[in-house]
């Protein structure tokens, strides 16, 4: 995994609550076997007509975002569905930040695996990074997972913190691969499995 | 030796993620074991490319039980894939399985179905365990007391690798509901009655424990309809404490502990109810008597309303956004403020899915069809839960009364719950659903999804519209 330290970037802004994992990767997206490639399907069903046509109006197809790699988005991000071609889309799309008020848990736990930064701020903050995105032109904060700190550039500073568990923080400074953390603990886990052998009926499972 | 420790009141939850701590390292999360990781087609194929790539074999194979459910077609088996893609995920899921050694109840076996359905059916899943899957519906286990929750798809990599995963400790929620269901009144009715009340995100962060009269008094198909919406509220987990009505069910199934295994297993597990004085981080009161049949009118779980009311006015949303996301929710639904629900028309029925296509919600849909008809403008379809499932309704005749009125009645599978096989509404159908999500395009691209119980939706495929079952004239 990449590790994330500080990005700068353009943001776009999601005017909705409850954006549910559908809409970020619709399910007819769902049938690839790689991890690549799912950029293009994002928000599918709002970026295309049923015919495949862009349409124009929608916030990620504005000139003005197309370099925009900063989501800032309404309460509960991500809910719904545990697919994770969800945040594979996202980051193939050009995304390494996601704001929102809150996140769903699942979403916040697989975009953890792939370096996107979910970056939860309070309601009031969330409007005004949306306010300043539609109102200034190129509109660009910096997001730093060293200090915890979102701000922009302007003479009117929006500067804020937020909050992470350090443990996940120091995986996303450091883009730890966690298996290989978790194997680190392999005589704990062989200890538990010597104490909690597969039950006598599973063995019979491979029969079918 | 010395003086006994007394150990502080502990709630159901804590006493799992007790047992399952392997690690606790300072400073970083709680390493949990898995006792049961369950596996199907579309979330699994990168995750055992990871392992190839980091040439990891899977360390528990007898702990990971892998089936096909979610893109599979309904048609009958035997028939050839006409998806391609579809095809290839499945392949790669045979593969996977063959090259790792993982069980799987493929295609063509007795024992298909839908990953959340075969887990209890055979035994597999037992209370008390730690279960994970790469679908949120996984929350549906918990039913049986174990925790159960859903992952992404570098978990189940982590998982297969390490039968493992560290975990932030949730926060515990008690949705204590008093008194009775009345007739007519289901377990689906409860969790949208729920998720109507706390919201989509109510639960976020915590574990669910439901407990109080009107819970204990649901049979298993029921309280796994209650968990598995445990994720609609938000809450990756929810559970039930078991009890006799859980150890009669688990009882003989196929891959159930025997003899005096069994015996242990159930004294274990009649200690895992929360203690007298467990602390849980919030309460929440349900009175069973202030619930009523509901209908979702909008795009997620908690826009719902009793069958009796109308659809709301915008002017009763409190917050500017709510207000603007509604409008959005009844502008794709095309529907009108104000509209009864009842007055609302339907041009297909879906039953079936991991919340509501087991044995006892395809008895209580037949029920209401017995004798009668599926409107001539509704395409109705019954999707059973599991080929077991399938069987038990043909030895009971239900088929027959679905097929007599008029409904299809398919091979088993998540069908149109996802729609990611070619189950799927058209742009603008209306669907009354016995599934979990009602979100934009779930069951097909401008399709619109109203959720209801299985009984709500058999009447509707017969009335035509949506109509309050406990009026209904049973034949």
């Amino acid at each position: 995994m990449q590790p994330f330290r500080k990005h700068t970037g353009v943001v776009v802004p999601l005017d909705k609550v409850n954006v549910d994992t559908d809409q970020i990767i619709p399910k007819q997206f769902l049938k690839r076997i790689e991890r690549t490639g799912f950029g293009e399907f994002l928000f599918y069903d709002w970026r295309f007509t049923g015919d495949g046509e862009k349409i124009p109006a929608f916030v990620l197809h504005e000139p003005r975002y197309a370099k925009a790699s900063i989501l800032v988005a309404g309460k509960n991000f991500g809910c719904g569905s545990s697919r994770e071609h969800a945040v594979w889309a996202l980051a193939d799309f050009g995304f390494h930040v996601v704001i929102a008020s809150s996140f769903a848990d699942i979403f916040a736990n697989n975009s953890l695996k792939n370096g996107l930064l979910t970056v939860r701020l309070t309601d009031e903050q969330v409007a005004e990074i949306m306010r300043r995105s539609r109102q200034i032109e190129n509109y660009q904060l910096t997001v730093d997972l060293e200090r915890l700190r979102v701000e922009d550039a302007r003479e009117q500073r929006f500067a804020a913190t937020f909050a992470m568990d350090e443990f996940s923080r120091h995986c996303l400074l450091n883009g730890l691969d966690d298996v290989g953390l978790t194997l680190q603990h392999e005589a704990e886990i062989a200890a538990y499995e010597a104490n909690h052998p597969v039950r006598a009926e599973m063995k019979a499972i491979l029969a079918g | 030796m010395g003086e006994t420790k007394t150990m502080p009141p502990r709630t159901l939850f804590e006493k799992v993620w007790d047992a399952h701590v392997v690690a606790a390292p300072e400073g970083q999360s709680a390493l949990l074991y898995i006792d049961l990781h369950l596996v199907h087609e579309v979330t699994s194929p990168q995750a055992f490319d990871g392992l190839r790539v980091s040439k990891r074999p899977v360390r528990q194979p007898l702990r990971t039980v892998a089936t096909v459910d979610h893109n599979i077609p309904t048609t009958p088996r035997g028939l050839t894939i006409t998806d391609p893609i579809a095809a290839r995920q499945i392949e790669a899921l045979q593969k996977n399985c063959r090259e790792f050694g993982v069980p799987l109840f493929d295609m063509d076996s007795a024992e298909q179905g839908i990953v959340h359905v075969i887990g209890p059916e055979l035994g597999i899943t037992l209370p008390g365990m730690t279960i994970v899957c790469g679908d949120s519906h996984t929350s549906t286990h918990g039913a049986f007391g174990s925790l159960a929750f859903g992952i992404g798809t570098s978990e189940v990599e982590h998982v297969l690798a390490t039968q493992c995963l560290p975990q932030k400790k949730p926060k515990t929620m008690q949705i204590h509901v008093s008194g009775k269901l009345a007739e007519g009144v289901t377990a689906k009715d409860l969790a949208l009655g729920i998720i109507g009340r706390i919201g989509t995100d109510g639960a976020t962060g915590y574990v669910i424990e439901y407990a109080g009269d009107a819970v204990r008094g649901l049979s298993m198909e029921a309280r796994m309809t209650l968990c598995n919406m445990s994720i609609e509220a938000g809450a990756r987990a929810g559970l039930i404490a078991p009890d006799e009505t859980t150890f009669a069910y688990v009882s003989g199934r196929r891959f159930a502990p025997k003899g005096k295994a069994w015996e242990e297993a159930v004294a274990s597990w009649r200690t895992l109810a929360s203690d007298p004085g467990a602390r849980f981080d919030k309460v929440i009161e349900i009175d069973a008597a202030s619930l009523a049949p509901f209908v979702t009118w909008g795009t997620n779980p908690a826009m719902v309303v009793a069958v009796t009311a109308r659809v709301p006015e915008l002017k009763s949303f409190a917050q500017d956004s709510d207000r603007r996301a509604a409008e959005q929710a009844l502008a794709y639904m095309g529907l009108n403020p104000g509209t009864p629900i009842e007055s609302i028309v339907v041009d297909r029925v879906f039953i079936g899915s991991c919340t509501n296509s087991r044995i006892e919600d395809l008895r209580a849909a037949a029920r209401v069809a017995k004798g009668q008809h599926v409107n001539p403008k509704v395409r109705a379809m019954v999707v059973p839960g599991s080929q077991a499932i399938k069987r038990a309704a043909e030895l009971e005749g239900l088929h027959r009364i679905f097929l007599d009125a008029g409904f299809e009645w398919r091979e088993s599978g998540c069908s149109m719950c996802l729609g990611m096989n070619p189950d799927i509404l058209q742009p603008g159908e209306r669907c009354a659903s016995t599934s979990n999500r009602n979100f934009e395009g779930r069951q097909g691209r401008g399709g619109r999804t109203h959720l209801v119980s299985p009984m709500m939706a058999a009447a509707a495929a017969i009335a035509g519209h949506f109509t309050d079952i406990r009026n209904w004239r049973f034949h």
